[in-house]
């Protein structure tokens, strides 16, 4: 009994770990002004999602929790980056950001902001659920939700707008492992497919821009409007 | 087993298209297919009148009437839209881009596919995928004509509507998460109705809230409209009246059907929220009409005019409001699908989009000027036309059910349009050119195409048909439990 209560706890503690450092790689991206090292903090996000996914899938001894590990070890930390390297040019990702829309510690501030904002948003949910599992990945998802969406409406380069997108699929997956872990493989599987085709198209259209217009800040394109 | 050709059809043609053969096969096998799917469809909805449903996979592919209707105005858009792209695209494109047609149609009809596949699908996480499909399929042929605004609208609708996605998934999963709370059921549309009363209140409501505003931005309501009027002017046009036409129903079909499960005994429900955020689309867009200087944007924002109406009604609640709001789904659907074939036939034979380039139009091309002066008023909701029809009896239900000064306020914001839509589209058929210009001929496949469309723009002013009326009353008795 105590052997059982005890790996439970460090499964707790463990997946933790992962959420808090989740909720870091979240604000890293919004600090960030290499397009690369964007990019890789997006990889370390999602091998944490993996991993959360992995040690809920200890907790319930449920298979299916291992199989969204894996797809998600595949597609967002090797083919999606493998993907936008392909398609988007090198010279795309080692680009500096010079014009974020706010400067960085403005954004650091709103970010807490937004953090302090998902916490209510799902404290008025967690009611309905005693789950330590559930108490951690829901808050710290739904901020990855918010966090990203912020981070894609600051940037202005392409690549880094790709990655906050992601960013906010990520937030919600970290959430959905422990509120939604039975959801019908071929959904987890046509999600995946939709993430990639996600980078796939964005990457292309990014590629199609800098061709017609020379640039990839896309913030700029703005000749599109009501006068 | 009649649901699975009408997915299958479109990828085969799709398929087709993407052969790397010369000729004609490409457009050839679009039209065919799409008329296959046409058909296959009128058989669903009259199947659904009489049984109620139609099931492929129980718990995955299922057709209700709601659902049928949607399908059907997919099927009907998409095979005139098919048909008005023969023309269309021989006039834009040069004879010896073989491939970018290919493409092109191949991406017409993966997108019209994704668009089929939101109706039919009932489990509601695979929905949210079709809905996410119908985004991304549909961004290369926003971006067809490759110029740097093609692009930049381009960018603005993957972005925005992606975020939008991203939200609608949490609260998809925190749906999900109610529905494993109750302990029964399959998570489909029907399984969320049942399962919604044992559902805890907040969890539903704040699932809903993610999912309108994450929906929403796909529909274009205002404040997250901001993507749909530069998309729905620079894609070209047999593209606007699928994005316009029936991309925007498919992604409302999809709130609507979350309605009923927020009316439980006790539930407050999201009339209120409803009719606000109809209201201010609404509003917003009546006045931005006024200021339009391309007229393709000008059918964009009544696009966004229109939305607003239908959630509005939906907000108003009870059997004559939701009958309006069905019926003014497919009367915007085939009116604005027509409106935009009308204004590519002008874009055809002027060559530009802004308003003030085309004057008297009537003297270059009859069947253009006067196809945009019947578009205009159908979709201003002049009487005899099916807009018309749709909006009188929202205003009427609104009236009758005690909510007098927002109904007020959403007939004048309808006035306030219709003025807009007219001083325009009345600016470029009739007025002065400098110049006289050459008359210019219309292909023939667009004029077939704008003479099928017309005809249910015409036919559902005047009466909407036994079985037409039949589905109706069905689709708007889904709207509430």
């Amino acid at each position: 009994m105590t052997d059982l209560q005890s790996s439970m706890e460090l499964l707790t503690r463990l997946n933790g770990l992962a959420a808090g450092l989740f909720l870091l790689t979240a604000f890293g991206m919004i600090a960030m002004r290499q397009v690369l090292a964007c990019l890789n903090l997006f990889v370390w996000q999602s091998i944490l999602l993996a991993a959360s996914a992995l040690i809920l899938g200890f907790q319930h001894g449920s298979v299916h929790l291992f199989v969204v590990a894996a797809i998600t070890l595949c597609t967002k930390s090797v083919l999606i980056p493998w993907l936008l390297a392909r398609v988007v040019r090198q010279e795309a990702y080692a680009r500096r950001e010079i014009s974020q829309v706010l400067n960085i510690p403005t954004s650091l501030l709103l970010g807490m902001a937004l953090v302090i904002l998902a916490y209510f948003a799902s404290s008025a949910l967690l009611v309905s659920s005693q789950d330590p599992f559930v108490r951690i990945n829901l808050p710290v998802g739904t901020a990855g939700v918010f966090l990203g969406a912020y981070a894609v409406v600051v940037r202005r380069e392409a690549v880094p707008q790709v990655i906050g997108l992601l960013a906010m699929e990520n937030g919600s997956f970290l959430a959905g492992v422990c509120i939604a872990p039975d959801l019908p493989i071929i959904a987890e599987l046509a999600a995946a497919f939709d993430v990639l085709i996600i980078a796939l198209v964005m990457g292309l259209l990014t590629k199609r821009i800098r061709e017609r217009t020379g640039m990839t800040a896309v913030g700029k394109l703005a000749s599109l409007k009501e006068d | 087993m009649e649901l699975l050709p009408v997915l299958l059809v479109p990828a085969l043609s799709a398929l087709l298209c993407a052969a790397p053969i010369r000729g004609r096969l490409a457009p050839f096998s679009t039209v065919v297919g799409c008329l296959v799917v046409f058909f296959i469809s009128i058989h669903v909805a009259l199947t659904t009148i009489t049984r109620g449903h139609v099931t492929a996979f129980p718990g995955w592919i299922s057709c209700d009437s709601f659902g049928a209707l949607v399908l059907l105005l997919v099927a009907f858009v998409g095979l005139t839209a098919s048909i008005f792209s023969l023309g269309y695209i021989r006039g834009v494109l040069p004879q010896e881009r073989e491939g970018k047609k290919r493409r092109y149609y191949a991406r017409f009809n993966l997108f019209l596919l994704s668009m089929l596949a939101v109706p039919l699908l009932s489990h509601v996480a695979l929905v949210w995928i079709a809905v996410e499909l119908t985004t991304l399929l549909s961004v290369f042929l926003v971006s067809f004509e490759d110029t740097p605004e093609a692009l930049e609208a381009a960018w603005k609708y993957v972005v925005l509507t992606c975020m939008g996605a991203a939200l609608a998934l949490l609260g998809i999963l925190i749906l999900y998460w109610g529905m494993k709370i109750t302990g029964r059921g399959d998570f489909t549309w029907s399984g969320l109705i049942v399962a919604s009363s044992e559902i805890p209140g907040p969890l539903l409501q704040t699932a809903f809230l993610f999912i309108l505003v994450g929906f929403g931005t796909k529909v274009g309501l205002v404040p997250v409209h901001t993507w749909l009027p530069d998309a729905h002017s620079q894609a070209p046009s047999p593209v606007c009246a699928l994005l316009s036409g029936i991309e925007t129903t498919t992604v409302l079909y999809a709130i609507i059907r979350l309605l009923p499960t927020l009316q439980g005994p006790g539930g407050q429900g999201p009339g209120g929220w409803l009719m606000a955020a109809g209201l201010v689309s609404a509003g917003t867009a009546a006045f931005l009409l006024l200021q339009v200087k391309d007229y393709k944007r000008l059918f964009a924002f009544s696009t966004v005019e229109h939305m607003g109406i239908i959630i509005f009604a939906a907000g108003i609640g009870g059997t004559s409001a939701y009958y309006g709001a069905s019926l003014q789904i497919v009367a915007h659907s085939v009116t604005k699908a027509f409106c935009f074939f009308a204004a590519g036939s002008t874009l055809l034979v002027v060559g530009r989009r802004e308003i003030a380039s085309v004057k008297g139009l009537v003297r270059t091309s009859k069947p253009a000027a006067l196809a945009l002066l019947v578009g205009g008023l159908a979709i201003a909701g002049a009487p005899p036309f099916a807009v018309f029809l749709g909006e009188f009896s929202i205003l009427k239900a609104g009236i009758q059910s005690g909510q007098e000064i927002p109904t007020m306020a959403l007939a004048a914001f309808i006035v306030i349009a219709f003025c807009g839509v007219m001083y325009h589209v009345n600016r470029m058929v009739f007025g002065s050119p400098e110049i006289e210009p050459a008359r210019v001929r219309l292909p023939a496949s667009v004029l077939v195409a704008l003479g099928i469309s017309a005809i249910p723009v015409f036919l559902l002013g005047g009466c909407v048909p036994g079985a037409l009326e039949e589905m109706l009353r069905l689709a708007a008795a889904s709207f509430g439990r």
